[in-house]
């Protein structure tokens, strides 16, 4: 068949899809308006497409058409003109589509846990780092507290002192800083922001997860420790029991992720390096998730909760420990009796 | 044995059998996209602060909430609801795709959009320009870990410009290299000038073939015969 003849033949099927694929060629779409019935065109045009129940037939005609233009050495003008149309429907008919809410519900009653679970070792090495730099430093400045200045400088110290000092009136802020809310934003800016970047840089062999587990663990095990010190337990540690267990917690997990995209390069196993690195980077991405709605409610607790100043601090310990135990079950517990995805 | 040219055409085969061509994006598109969506965000930031600084304390807060959200989600939320592109890589026609041709969805886009910490290090884009340059899809680490390539958008009307004319018989039977080199010729006298045209016709006239004398219109009528016009 000549090509004129092909063209002649099809040509209005390839018009018809071009009308329903590509919608945001804006100056094509308004003349085809005219020509096509206006309700369909009102509607989103790729839904429209995917809505249509003869798109997959009429999808496979068109990649059947790409290839015998392409056999036949019609033009490449014509092939060009198919091959975009493909393009198109392909991304349409290949879109994923899951219901965003079911896929949120599932996430947070079992898929988060699950996945934290599956990488337990990960977890504990990163736990072990950060905690055991934490209480490390916490218990060797209650016997040499000039270490302190080892991994926290005399100014910011000072600073601390003053947050913490138990005749402010708000705990654990500037004397000048702002309210609640200022700090709720405060916190989910500078808080999660690390935690994604605890994360991304354990891609460098999990060196940047490390280095960055075990200074956190160094500078707030040095902040905790010295407050210990010089006396201000009575306001310190009321003030960081509620919000500890999800914030401490959020810290470790973005390094188990990172340390897991690192170990995927380091060890593929019997995988080339780059899909262990994919397969990896994909499971670890599903637990950020988590981890960052994880700083998120951790800054909300910190703004709203542990501010207050006149609740008693048996309060507080209750709460902290009531977190840390329903935090702890939660990812030991959920998701148990359900198939891993 | 045809020579194989250096080219950043990436095959793909789809499921259906068939394959499309992808045209990878290079450093300097990406980099120009990129720094149109720095403007693009910087004037965003600039338009938070100072309603920010209307709202006082409270809008300190929102602020901060908006400029986290810019810093991490500005990139995920375009590359998820606008098939593939920012504002910047629209304004370079180039998008973000799965390496199968796919749209991205929100892992793979969170990925890379997280891992550019790592290829901003360890200054400037050093990793993800090195990486790069070392494989044959252009692609920065985050790209390599997410899956995804950047390719540039067929932005082809598809539409034959071929002008009609009486079809006019070659003085030998043409093979197939032949035949599509006076189609592709026929398809680009829009875009060309009749003077320039004519030139690269009279390019044929080295080949000394008698009683031809090569001109714009009989190339043009070859066309048009192979097309299977009248």
């Amino acid at each position: 068949m000549k090509q004129s003849e092909f063209e002649k033949k099809y040509d209005s099927f390839w018009s018809e899809l071009e009308n329903m694929l590509l919608a945001d060629d804006k100056s094509t779409l308004n003349k085809r308006l005219q020509i096509n019935d206006s309700i369909r065109l009102k509607k989103q045009h790729s839904q429209v497409a995917a809505a249509d129940e003869n798109f997959p037939e009429n999808y496979r005609l068109l990649c059947h058409h790409l290839s015998l233009s392409r056999s036949r050495h019609y033009s490449p003008l014509l092939v060009e003109r198919l091959e975009k149309l493909v393009i198109n429907a392909h991304q349409i008919f290949y879109k994923r589509k899951t219901h965003m809410l079911v896929a949120v519900l599932i996430y947070f009653t079992s898929g988060f846990s699950q996945s934290v679970r599956k990488e337990w070792r990960w977890v504990l090495l990163s736990s072990v780092l950060f905690f055991g730099t934490f209480f490390g430093m916490l218990v060797t400045l209650q016997y040499y507290p000039d270490m302190v200045y080892t991994v926290i400088s005399g100014e910011q110290l000072a600073q601390m002192e003053s947050m913490y000092d138990p005749s402010q009136d708000k705990i654990g802020r500037d004397r000048n800083s702002g309210s609640d809310f200022e700090m709720f934003g405060f916190y989910i800016f500078n808080n999660t922001g690390i935690g994604l970047r605890t994360f991304a840089s354990g891609l460098v062999f999990g060196i940047g997860s490390l280095l960055t587990l075990v200074f956190n663990g160094l500078t707030i095990g040095g902040v905790a420790g010295y407050l210990t010190y010089i006396g201000y337990s009575s306001t310190f540690w009321p003030f960081v029991s509620g919000h500890s267990a999800m914030e401490l917690t959020a810290i470790v997990l973005s390094g188990a992720a990172g340390f897991k995209l690192g170990f995927s390069i380091i060890s593929p196993g019997r995988k080339s390096r780059i899909r262990s690195l994919i397969d990896s980077a994909r499971e670890a991405v599903y637990m950020m998730y988590g981890v960052a709605i994880m700083f998120i409610i951790a800054a909300f607790i910190e703004a709203y909760w542990s501010s207050m100043t006149d609740i008693p601090s048996v309060v507080k310990y209750t709460v902290g420990i009531i977190n840390w135990v329903v935090l702890i079950a939660y990812f030991m517990l959920l998701g148990r009796q359900r198939a891993i995805r | 044995m045809e020579s194989k040219l250096l080219d950043s055409v990436n095959t793909i085969q789809t499921p259906e059998g068939v394959d499309i061509h992808l045209r990878i994006a290079g450093v300097w598109p990406r980099s120009v996209a990129w720094m149109v969506d720095l403007i693009i965000r910087g004037l965003m930031y600039a338009l938070l602060a100072i309603i920010a600084g209307v709202l006082g304390k409270f809008g300190s807060g929102l602020m901060l909430i908006g400029f986290f959200f810019m810093e991490w989600f500005y990139p995920v939320l375009f590359e998820v609801f606008n098939k593939g592109m920012t504002p910047g890589k629209k304004f370079l026609n180039i998008q973000v795709l799965n390496s199968d041709g796919t749209p991205v969805g929100w892992s793979p886009s969170m990925l890379r959009n997280i891992l550019r910490t790592v290829d901003f290090l360890p200054f400037f884009y050093g990793l993800g320009f090195a990486s790069m340059l070392l494989n044959d899809k252009f692609q920065r680490l985050g790209d390599l870990a997410a899956n995804t390539i950047v390719v540039y958008v067929n932005n082809s009307t598809g539409i034959s410009s071929i002008p009609e004319q009486a079809a006019v018989k070659p003085a030998y039977e043409l093979n197939l290299k032949e035949q599509q080199s006076i189609i592709r010729y026929a398809e680009r006298s829009q875009q060309l000038s009749d003077e320039r045209m004519q030139e690269l016709a009279e390019i044929l006239n080295s080949l000394d073939i008698p009683e031809h004398r090569m001109t714009k219109n009989k190339l043009l009528g070859i066309a048009n015969g192979l097309l299977g016009r009248k």
